[in-house]
């Protein structure tokens, strides 16, 4: 039963076989050739990007952001004592009435339970930033594979996918996360994990699935169909990387949303976290101070203005990337 | 267009199962369940525990309480509400969800019309001060942490201002000395604007549409007129007064939700129209010597409207998300509201049912944008 393969003959002219030397060379050359075509779309798609002022602007906001969640950690091993500036159960002792104006110690003032402000709005940076990035992760990991397959299977499986997807569209995502909050117990990884699937099983999805589509039809897809590549081979090594930077643009629409989620359920107070931007406001809220206008600035202004800014940073980010990735928007540049 | 509308009934109608199936499953798969909430008091003697658990369905299999769960729905009946017993949930929703409806349909359309505007505007001028300015704005108002926006609006317009109350449906004190009840008042309003509007449109598509310049004119001066007479009409019937304090009410919700939407309509009208302005007939319609505002009004937005037309939905679904904060902040005794305080007083078949009005809101909105669209569009009901 064993037969050996049967030898193929040679054509004239044929090139010898590769001895596993050479082929590792080859595979070598082939994947420099690949990563400096991939460093050269990049620079272009980069220069492509800082040319829109908006897009600089908001990967700037972005850094700045970073660096303060970065510096949180560094500023309460040094300077600050956790007694007094720990977010949540730290307590200004050098203040004698407790929502207390800025001063030296503590830029921000404090808020009505005599916690430092600054040191709250540093402290939820980093959170925002995990929940953002791995709802965004969840989107990006299920709609490209939902939209690759969908496109590649068509049929029953395409249709049950959009139908769902149409589904989840047409579901409000704030209501709904409002009611899983009075059944559940929502912390920031399962809210990150719920925004995710929602949106990767929904919009993101038949997006990816229409640029799956038009990249099915490619030459280089029926060649490694017709050199016998499987059916997972051809999705995920074919179709899916063709459809990153695509999903890269959506990620970043799906940071917006998970990190506005979180703001607007933390201030219904709904959630269950630690501190967050959406608890500094909901806290200065139940304690009645927002309405007195400007005189108790300091507990709505960072928090309210830091939320705004990284939502807009990674929406307008988002929309600078969207002339890099998107070929019918790059093109009209005049 | 029949076949279509039937087409998209039945998918409606599939969408609406999932979404009752959907609920049930939530409500198994929390811990506890909220019959029990009632049944394991134990003061209760045995006997009024088995009722209540029959009364509940909880002493049957799962598969009979979910067809129980399903007629029930079907039926309308959500339960009593355990906050505002013994009043059922269905009646409580009734009550509320006109008010929702209002909100969000004008803000919608408000916010429709001027993203589509400013959209047009800016780009027709590409790169001038107007479009960085509108464009940076309205991602700002888009983005912006909607319930610091919704308590800046009171604080400056309501607080500092004064033009407008902080909140709230209605002015107890102009309503001390009344028979009328808020909610006939309010309906009145209700079918005021409908039939102005059905007026108003029947004008423009009949009158406003004849070959006849002479008589095309007349159709704004009669919409005007008709106008007129809606506040005439309010004032002699004697209760225009109170119709006007719910009127000063509803402003302030109405702007917030108009500013916090329109940015959408406004980026994609944007983009829209930029591809629209490189096609040939745009190119011909120049060369004709076509009057610039011509150009852009009548042959270039008018094709861009239909990919915003159809991207509607995803702003329909904002809006609706939008009008549950922006009613938790204004106090504005609507759907969302109801929602919200359902939740925080745990009272879970009042939650279940507002969740699936809502749902059920935004699938009629999508029913009747996808209606527009094919109207719009006419390759789409053939497909």
């Amino acid at each position: 039963m064993n037969m050996p393969p049967p030898q193929k003959p040679k054509a004239f002219g044929a090139a010898p076989d590769p001895t596993p030397f050479e082929m590792g060379r080859g595979r070598f050359q082939l994947l420099r050739a690949r990563a400096r075509l991939a460093l050269r779309g990049f620079r272009s798609g980069l220069s492509v990007f800082l040319e829109s002022r908006i897009g600089l602007l908001s990967l700037l906001t972005i850094g700045a952001f970073a660096v303060m969640a970065i510096s949180h950690p560094i500023l309460m091993a040094t300077i600050w004592d956790a007694d007094t500036y720990d977010p949540v159960t730290g307590y200004a002792t050098d203040t004698t009435e407790q929502p207390a104006p800025p001063s030296w110690r503590h830029p921000l003032g404090t808020d009505p339970l005599g916690r430092d402000v600054l040191s709250q709005l540093l402290s939820s940076t980093g959170s925002e930033f995990i929940l953002g990035i791995t709802a965004a992760l969840v989107t990006v990991t299920i709609a490209t594979s939902v939209g690759a397959i969908a496109a590649y299977y068509g049929g029953i499986v395409d249709a049950f996918l959009m139908r769902l997807a149409d589904l989840i569209i047409a579901l409000p995502g704030i209501s709904l996360l409002i009611v899983l909050s009075a059944l559940f117990e929502l912390n920031l990884f399962y809210l990150a994990l719920i925004i995710g699937v929602l949106g990767g099983f929904g919009g993101t999805a038949i997006v990816l699935k229409s640029q799956a589509l038009s990249i099915k039809v490619k030459p280089y897809i029926e060649a490694a169909r017709v050199a016998g590549g499987s059916q997972t081979r051809i999705i995920f090594v074919h179709i899916v990387p063709n459809l990153l930077p695509l999903s890269l643009l959506y990620m970043m629409f799906t940071v917006t949303s998970a990190i506005f989620a979180e703001a607007v359920l933390s201030f219904l107070g709904l959630l269950d976290l630690r501190m967050s931007w959406g608890i500094m406001i909901h806290t200065a809220n139940a304690g009645g101070y927002l309405l007195s206008g400007t005189r108790y600035w300091w507990l709505m202004v960072p928090a309210g203005a830091s939320i705004t800014l990284l939502c807009s940073a990674f929406y307008l980010a988002g929309r600078a990337l969207d002339e890099v990735v998107n070929p019918r928007l790059s093109r009209r540049r005049d | 267009m029949i076949a279509y509308l039937v087409r998209r009934l039945w998918q409606m109608a599939l969408t609406l199962f999932l979404i009752l199936t959907v609920t049930f499953l939530l409500v198994q798969a929390q811990p506890g369940d909220y019959a029990s909430f009632y049944a394991l008091n134990p003061d209760l003697p045995p006997d009024v525990r088995e009722q209540i658990k029959a009364t509940f369905g909880l002493d049957r299999p799962l598969w009979q309480q979910y067809l129980i769960h399903m007629r029930n729905a079907l039926t309308g009946d959500f339960g009593v509400s355990f906050g505002h017993f013994p009043r059922p949930v269905l009646d409580v929703l009734a009550e509320r969800l006109p008010r929702t409806i209002v909100l969000f349909v004008s803000a919608t359309a408000a916010s429709f019309y001027i993203g589509f505007l400013l959209g047009k505007a800016i780009a027709w001028r590409r790169g001038g001060i107007l479009e960085y300015a509108a464009t940076i704005s309205g991602a700002t108002l888009f983005t912006m942490f909607t319930p610091a926006f919704a308590l800046m609006m009171i604080w400056i317009f309501a607080f500092r201002l004064g033009w407008f109350p902080v909140g709230k449906f209605l002015d107890p004190l102009v309503w001390r000395d009344t028979e009328v009840a808020a909610n006939t008042v309010f309906s009145l309003m209700l079918i005021t604007a409908a039939v102005f509007t059905t007026f108003a449109l029947w004008i423009a598509f009949t009158i406003g549409r004849t070959q006849r310049a002479g008589v095309r004119r007349l159709a704004a001066p009669v919409v005007l007129a008709g106008a007129l007479v809606v506040p005439i009409v309010w004032a002699m019937s004697g209760i225009g007064f109170l119709a006007l304090d719910i009127l000063r009410h509803m402003v302030l919700p109405i702007a917030t939700l108009t500013l916090i939407s329109f940015a959408g309509t406004m980026l994609l009208t944007r983009n829209s129209m930029l591809e629209t302005i490189r096609e040939d007939y745009v190119t011909a319609a120049r060369a004709k010597g076509l009057p610039d505002k011509q150009v852009r009004d009548r042959h270039a937005a008018r094709n861009a409207l239909l990919p915003v037309v159809t991207s509607l939905v995803y702003s329909l679904i904002f809006a609706i998300d939008g009008s549950v904060i922006v009613e938790s902040i204004f106090s504005w005794p609507g759907t969302g509201m109801t929602l919200l305080e359902a939740v925080r007083s745990e009272d879970l078949p009042l939650v279940m049912g507002a969740i699936v009005f809502i749902g059920l809101m935004s699938l009629l909105a999508h029913l009747i944008v996808d209606m527009l669209y094919a109207f719009l569009d006419p390759r789409i009901r053939y497909r």
